[in-house]
């Protein structure tokens, strides 16, 4: 059976729902400590949402230090599928493995509802069982997730295929309505909603986002 | 022991809510005068002789900036 790491910083909120979804999609969820030097051997990591170290300084800025993201930098480095949402998204992106920044919402309003997505890259190995351009309604809950780029990363982003996901109304004012990028080998995506919360009609807006930890068990049985 | 500031402030092309949000603030309390505003951070760093400029510039680059979507200064206090 595959095996999915999911990090827990102090802070992390949304590490349950993460495990949970990898278990939905049929995968063992491992548990990896933030102060532990060790993926336990795991096939993919998801860094889950929150507030890692209380968002101190910048969010995600102190946890790009924490022992285990050196493990994670180094893995995918090798090409290990490694998931960001949320305060994920903003440690992959201040640990470097993604491009650009999360900064605070145009509006400075925290948005906290279901928003429907666009999915704008299908090669990655947390997309490949969704059709280009299908919309998928998932929660959004971040008072700092306006992607923000330079000209030349945004163009560089749009022209190799990159931007995975686009809001369809652009609610937190992203550069060219970014909800998510990808690494150059697609192995990496960071997005800011949720599709943990988004596996089931029970508990969530729709299941459209265990379509991503499909993907990964796709991706990581295909090596 | 010496104490060194660190400024951090939004890059001028990076749009700071923040700042526009106490610029209307300021608007409604009558300070009709003030039309722009930009919300930094200042970091006041006591260090000792050991601690060389470089290095600053290594503890701004590297954690005190996210040099994405800041700047950051660096200036020695006199004491």
């Amino acid at each position: 059976m595959a095996r999915v790491g999911v990090i827990t910083f102090p802070g992390t909120l949304d590490d349950v729902d993460a495990a949970r979804a990898v278990r939905l999609a049929g995968a063992e969820a491992v548990s990896l400590w933030h102060g532990d030097a060790d993926l336990k051997g795991v096939d993919a990591v998801v860094v889950p949402g929150g507030f890692s170290y209380g968002d101190y300084l910048r969010c995600g800025a102190i946890a790009k230090f924490a022992p285990v993201m050196g493990e994670v930098i180094a893995a995918a480095g090798r090409g290990m599928p490694v998931l960001g949402i949320c305060n994920g998204f903003q440690i992959l992106c201040e640990a470097g493995l993604l491009p650009g920044a999360l900064a605070r919402n145009a509006g400075l309003h925290f948005v906290c509802r279901d928003v429907w997505l666009t999915v704008d890259s299908v090669t990655t190995a947390w997309t490949s069982r969704y059709e280009w351009g299908a919309e998928l309604l998932v929660p959004l809950k971040s008072g700092e997730g306006r992607y923000v780029a330079s000209e030349s990363v945004l163009d560089e982003l749009e022209g190799e295929g990159r931007v995975v996901f686009r809001y369809a109304d652009n609610i937190n004012g992203s550069m060219r309505g970014i909800a998510g990028i990808s690494s150059a080998d697609g192995r990496v995506v960071g997005l800011m909603p949720h599709p943990e919360h988004a596996t089931e009609p029970l508990t969530g807006p729709s299941d459209d986002g265990l379509g991503m930890f499909y993907s990964a068990l796709d991706a990581i049985l295909a090596v | 022991m010496p104490r060194v500031v660190v400024t951090v402030m939004p890059k001028s092309e990076i749009l700071d809510p923040q700042g526009q949000a106490i610029v209307g603030a300021l608007g409604r309390l009558g300070h009709a005068g003030v039309s722009e505003v930009r919300q930094g951070k200042r970091f006041e760093l006591e260090v000792d002789a050991t601690v060389s400029d470089d290095e600053l510039a290594e503890i701004a680059e590297s954690l005190l900036a996210n040099t994405v979507i800041e700047d950051w200064s660096v200036t020695r206090e006199q004491p």
